[in-house]
């Protein structure tokens, strides 16, 4: 061995090596976000702008506020907090009450992000930790689903959007059926797990689903990916490994059990999987350094989330419970 | 303490001691077990603090009488006799005043037998002080875990149930936080607390102060 390089290298994550920014690399993949948040207020109108307006205030307050406390400079422009609320917002279900949006924009930051160091010291993501928490929080209201496309969506509110903070939301389901006729309230995920009646996988692609705010389009999310990935501002490897794994072990499934499995197309397109796999997943400080791992990292996310939702009490086992 | 060289405290400041300078919930975090799992609501929290309040002081006050006589040996396991003896003296107590806190409370009120706060105030303080001091030292101590479980209660029930002793705060209306009234809650709200108290401490200048009791468990 005397004579060879040493390969090993000792050093801390991040690893960037060429001369971009965090704030470049970030404001990046606010900008990828962006179309996939106006794709969002299309569907679902004025209601889906409030809640990710709300939430992404709510996580740049939360920010500041942690910033005054631990007497730190402001870290607002690093974008990592807008980051954070978008995504967290585009997880939510459109009607979800403002103030209870705000709670897991707060948590999200506070409990997720501050309480570890901030950014980069992250255990989890920490939109994730903001759903996670409102998901125990709240369970009637995050599953409580409106019909995208409805009439009037531009000019009025959903009527949970402006419930009065801390107060139990009104009943919509009379309102979501008023809006669009014959609606169940059901998502695809849940129809699939326990009607048993699959969508459309043209469906999905053009997001005419219901589901929370930001996962309908996968492939304008597709699209979105495709952008940040081009311009090397996130690894390709995590979207390709955990999609790959997750349709290699749904169509192992489907190919033993086609009556009882659906096909792979359904599981890359329904649910939260692809704005987890594409937006969740490659969170720099909570995803591998190595190319190796991050094939590891990427898999064990695909063959997890199949294993959820197959098998688990949820439907969905990626990053939100449609 | 009657440590050489170090100034005996007066009796006000040995009461403090427990609420301020070594809470055992906020200072010491001793005695989680009751903590996180009674302070889902205000009553039991209370209830929770008075009865570890009642075997803390009587069976300090007894160590602290026959700390003379008890062979350094067997010291442990007389303390958890003495303790032991409080606990079934509460235990019975709380049965015959309410079932439905007894049921509430659970298997944590026989437990107290093993809450690391009594314990670690029999071997650390009454077994090396006179019995008025112990009392008074171990009357702070009660008081400071009644309210740190207090603090945890109050805010469970207020965001878990919008009810404080059971009373209606915010109507009807209000929307449960199902989160603080499950395990992660108790977690989180113990967390809170903690947070703000090191904050409170750090913003006084003279705050270091060496913890005292070293028994966990």
């Amino acid at each position: 061995m005397i004579g060879k390089p040493s390969r090993i290298e000792l050093r801390a994550a991040p690893h960037v090596r060429r001369p971009v920014g965090v704030e470049k690399i970030m404001l990046h993949v606010v900008l990828a976000l962006l179309p996939i948040a106006a794709f969002s207020v299309w569907q679902y109108g004025l209601s889906a702008l409030a809640l990710m307006a709300t939430v992404t205030l709510a996580c740049l307050l939360t920010e500041r506020a942690v910033n005054r406390l631990s007497g730190t400079a402001s870290t607002l422009s690093d974008w990592s907090a807008t980051i954070t609320g978008l995504l967290l917002a585009l997880t939510l279900p459109p009607s979800f009450p403002l103030w209870m949006g705000a709670v897991a924009g707060i948590a999200a930051i506070a409990l997720g992000k501050a309480l570890f160091g901030g950014l980069g010291h992250n255990v989890f993501n920490p939109a994730l930790v903001g759903r996670a928490f409102v998901q125990a929080a709240f369970p009637v209201s995050i599953t409580t689903w409106v019909p995208a496309y409805a009439p009037g969506r531009f000019t009025s509110f959903i009527p949970t959007t402006f419930t009065l903070p801390l107060m139990t939301p009104p009943d919509i389901s009379a309102w979501a059926k008023a809006a669009v006729d014959g609606f169940t309230g059901a998502t695809p995920m849940a129809r699939w797990k326990f009607e048993n009646v699959l969508a459309a996988p043209s469906d999905f692609l053009t997001g005419a689903v219901t589901a929370s705010a930001g996962e309908t389009s996968a492939l304008l999310i597709l699209v979105c990916g495709l952008y940040l990935a081009a311009r090397k501002f996130m690894d390709w490897r995590i979207p390709v490994a955990v999609l790959g794994a997750a349709a290699l072990t749904a169509w192992a499934f489907h190919l033993f059990g086609p009556q009882r499995y659906p096909d792979p197309f359904f599981v890359l397109l329904s649910g939260g999987l692809m704005l987890g796999a594409v937006f969740m997943a490659t969170d720099m400080a909570t995803s591998p350094v190595t190319p190796k791992g991050v094939w590891i990292y990427g898999g064990l996310i695909g063959v997890v989330t199949v294993m959820i939702r197959y098998f688990g009490g949820l439907t969905e086992g990626s990053c939100t419970p449609s | 303490m009657a440590i050489p060289g170090q100034k005996q405290l007066t009796h006000m400041e040995e009461f403090m001691e427990g609420i301020w300078k070594q809470n055992p919930v906020f200072v010491m975090v001793l005695g989680m077990c009751p903590v996180l799992a009674v302070s889902v609501s205000a009553v039991n929290a209370l209830s929770m603090g008075v009865a570890t309040t009642f075997v803390l002081v009587c069976s300090t006050l007894l160590v602290s009488l026959i700390r003379k006589v008890v062979p350094k040996e067997v010291r442990i396991a007389t303390y958890i006799v003495i303790i032991a003896t409080f606990v079934t003296i509460v235990d019975y107590l709380i049965q015959a005043i309410s079932l439905k806190l007894y049921d509430a409370l659970g298997a944590f009120i026989q437990l107290i037998v093993v809450n690391c706060i009594i314990l670690g105030r029999a071997e650390a303080h009454a077994s090396k002080n006179p019995p008025l001091r112990t009392v008074v030292n171990a009357m702070g101590m009660g008081l400071g875990f009644t309210i740190g479980l207090f603090a945890l209660g109050s805010v469970r029930e207020i965001l878990g149930a919008g009810k404080l002793f059971g009373v209606s705060l915010f109507g009807p209306d209000f929307q449960p936080w199902v989160v603080m009234v499950l395990p992660p809650g108790g977690f989180f709200v113990l967390g809170t607390w903690l947070l703000l108290f090191n904050w409170l401490k750090q913003r006084k200048p003279a705050a270091a102060q060496p913890v005292e009791a070293h028994v966990h468990g």
